[in-house]
């Protein structure tokens, strides 16, 4: 699904070149589990968003399910985000001023679904996240968890193939954090792939693979000899 | 499957749902919207009630015009310089005009009637009351060329010009402070040294260019050559055969009073319908001017929606990045804000056109004489204006939004 090759992303601060990613290079198979761990500024997020195509490396080249998504125009590039990719951010980004409904409904409407479908496909989305009840709620009358399972409807209503999430428990206490886990985990048992960054190495263990990374470099990975 | 999303169409959001969600942000934020329209409405609501005033003040003069009487020749003494240009307000009269000149010009086919009007100020009483008040000497053509209307009585019987007879007409203002509530005619009052009867009251006209005719008793011109002890007049009024005949009767005064002149051309014709064209023009100018300086107000408008529409980009920021990430490219994104704007704009225009007719109403009934309306292209141009400068200026806005960076954007939280 995913081939990363070479890719290298830096910033330039002041007069300095920072090294984000280094000499990057990862694969991820259609329906896998991934979580990458490591400490702060190892350039986790700037990897998720490459990959979300938020953002573009320097060098290498990515392939996205098979074809080069590494030079993409505005609006194929909007496209590939509207339908293969859905993302969960640690702070949930709802927009404020509408309802759990138009939240998740939002892509939809964007993509120019007519209502009455869009209707049927978030109340079926909220529903199987438990959130039925909260459909009229803003997200101001939610808490963090329901927050995030918002989101994460959002984020699969247009049934992407990838779900990429930054820290999607860091805002959370325990126990909120594991629903959404498991909620995450379900999405994998339907065959979405998942790569999930995180700072807890209790969640991080429990994925299939675990990628590790240290200063812009992947310092391990534990799929990786499956790869060859 | 490159080729296959390059030839899909884009996203095309449904209007319903872009209006809908532009309604969503501009209510999300409602003093900055509140605010936006009032400065558009402010605008167009400006350029619609200013043009109103300038279109009313033009007709308003029309109205005084047409109400001085019809197929009028005025005829003053000097000379202008320009043909068709205002009278000469100062400069050296060479020659007087007498009321001989006046009665000269009725030998013209083309003159209807001749009024000659001398103009002096003196105290007029009654009883132990008095008034300063303005006299005017004339002769009974006086009634018809000027349109007058009596409220009792009649007006300066017809007769010997030269006749100095002690009688006089008031106008309404100046009876009803000398009499009161009694009855005038028959009375005598004293203007100057004389004793006049009254013999008739002038009705409620208003004004008449200038010179207010209820504020004035009228004599006959002999009465006031003797009264002012000076023979030469203000102007003499003439009245055409009609209004083809306007350009002939303006011959012949100018011939017959040159004949009477010794030669000279000391004398300056004004027609009614000239004097009526040049403020016409003046007026229609000035309106354009009002509503051309109303109009910058609306680009003022504009310059301030675009401001608090950058305002808007950066508030929103997090907002952006999200709709990026959940996969709007960038021309949805400056579509929506350009929609939103031009939501703004349209309200705003409508709020202004409201506030406007609103206004008007008021004018209308503060100052009923007054005939306030604006003109039909008042109110579509300051719609354009206000529409045109909302969306001029949320280009910019719209346009840093779409290129905004996504990961930016969403690491602001
Ligand atoms: N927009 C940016 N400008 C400058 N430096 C950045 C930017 N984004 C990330 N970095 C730098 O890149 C490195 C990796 O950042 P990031 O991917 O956010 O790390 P992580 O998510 O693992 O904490 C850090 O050193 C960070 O300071
Ligand atoms: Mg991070």
């Amino acid at each position: 699904m995913i081939r990363l090759e070479n890719i290298e992303r830096t910033f330039q601060v002041g007069d300095e070149q920072v090294y984000a990613l280094r000499q990057i290079n990862l694969t991820v198979r259609v329906g896998e589990y991934l979580s990458i761990m490591g400490p702060s500024g190892s350039g986790k997020s700037t990897l998720l968003n490459i990959l979300g195509l938020l953002d573009r490396p320097d060098k290498g080249v990515y392939h996205l399910d098979g074809r080069d998504a590494t030079h993409l125009d505005d609006r194929p590039q909007a496209e590939l985000r509207r339908h293969k990719i859905g993302f969960i951010f640690q702070f949930f980004h709802l927009i404020p001023r509408l309802t759990a409904t138009e939240n998740v409904e939002l892509p939809l409407t964007l993509a120019g679904v007519a209502p009455a479908e869009r209707k049927q496909r978030v109340m079926a989305a909220l529903a199987e996240l438990g959130l039925a009840d909260r459909a009229r709620h803003r997200p101001d009358q939610l808490s963090g968890g329901q927050r995030q399972r918002v989101a994460i409807a959002r984020a699969t209503i247009m049934r992407p193939a990838l779900i990429l999430a930054d820290e999607p428990t860091g805002n959370l206490d325990r126990a909120s954090g594991q629903e959404v886990i498991q909620t995450i985990e379900a999405l994998n048992a339907q065959g979405m792939t998942i790569v999930m960054v995180t700072h807890d190495p209790e969640l991080g263990g429990r994925t299939r693979r675990q990628v590790r990374m240290n200063d812009g470099r992947i310092a391990h990975d534990s799929g990786a000899d499956d790869e060859k | 499957m490159t080729g296959a999303l390059r030839t899909t169409a884009g996203p095309m959001m449904k209007s319903n749902d872009v209006v809908r969600f532009c309604f969503g942000s501009l209510a999300g934020y409602p003093l900055r919207t509140g605010l936006m329209l009032l400065a558009m409405s402010i605008g167009v609501a400006a350029v619609v009630l200013l043009t109103a005033l300038g279109e009313g003040a033009r007709r308003y003069v029309t109205q005084q015009f047409s109400s001085m009487g019809t197929h009028l020749l005025i005829v003053l003494p000097g000379r202008s310089e320009t043909v068709g240009g205002p009278p000469p307000l100062l400069g050296q009269t060479p020659r007087d005009l007498t009321v001989e000149d006046a009665q000269a010009l009725t030998r013209s086919s083309a003159v209807r009637r001749v009024a000659p009007i001398m103009v002096g100020s003196a105290p007029v009483a009654y009883g132990n009351r008095t008034r300063e008040a303005v006299i005017l000497g004339s002769t009974a053509q006086m009634y018809a060329v000027r349109d007058l209307t009596m409220a009792q009585g009649r007006f300066i019987p017809e007769g010997d010009i030269r006749r100095a007879e002690a009688v006089c007409v008031l106008g309404h203002k100046l009876k009803a402070e000398l009499f009161g509530a009694d009855a005038p005619l028959g009375r005598f009052v004293r203007i100057g040294q004389r004793r006049f009867r009254v013999i008739g009251v002038l009705t409620r006209k208003g004004q008449s260019l200038s010179v207010d005719i209820s504020d004035v008793a009228i004599i006959p011109v002999a009465s006031a050559t003797a009264l002012f002890n000076r023979s030469s007049l203000f102007r003499i009024m003439v009245q055409a055969q009609g209004r083809e005949a306007i350009p002939r009767a303006r011959q012949a005064i100018l011939q017959i009073l040159r004949e009477r002149h010794e030669g000279e051309d000391d004398v300056t014709v004004i027609t009614q319908d000239a004097l009526l064209a040049t403020f016409d023009r003046i007026f229609k100018a000035l309106t354009l001017a009002v509503g051309g300086i109303a109009a910058i107000s609306l680009g003022v408008a504009g310059i301030l929606i675009m401001n608090v529409m950058l305002i808007a980009v950066s508030q929103r920021t997090g907002e952006i990045g999200l709709l990026k990430a959940v996969g709007a490219p960038g021309r949805q994104i400056s579509r929506l804000f350009f929609s939103e704007a031009a939501m703004l704009s349209m309200v705003g225009a409508m709020l202004g056109l409201l506030i406007a007719l609103a206004g008007q109403w008021v004018l209308v009934r503060l100052f009923p004489e007054f005939p306030i309306s604006a003109p039909l292209w008042a109110p579509i141009a300051a719609v354009g204006v206000a529409l045109g400068t909302g969306l001029l200026f949320s280009v910019l806005p719209a346009r840093r939004a779409a290129r905004m960076d996504p990961v930016m954007a969403l690491s602001r939280r």
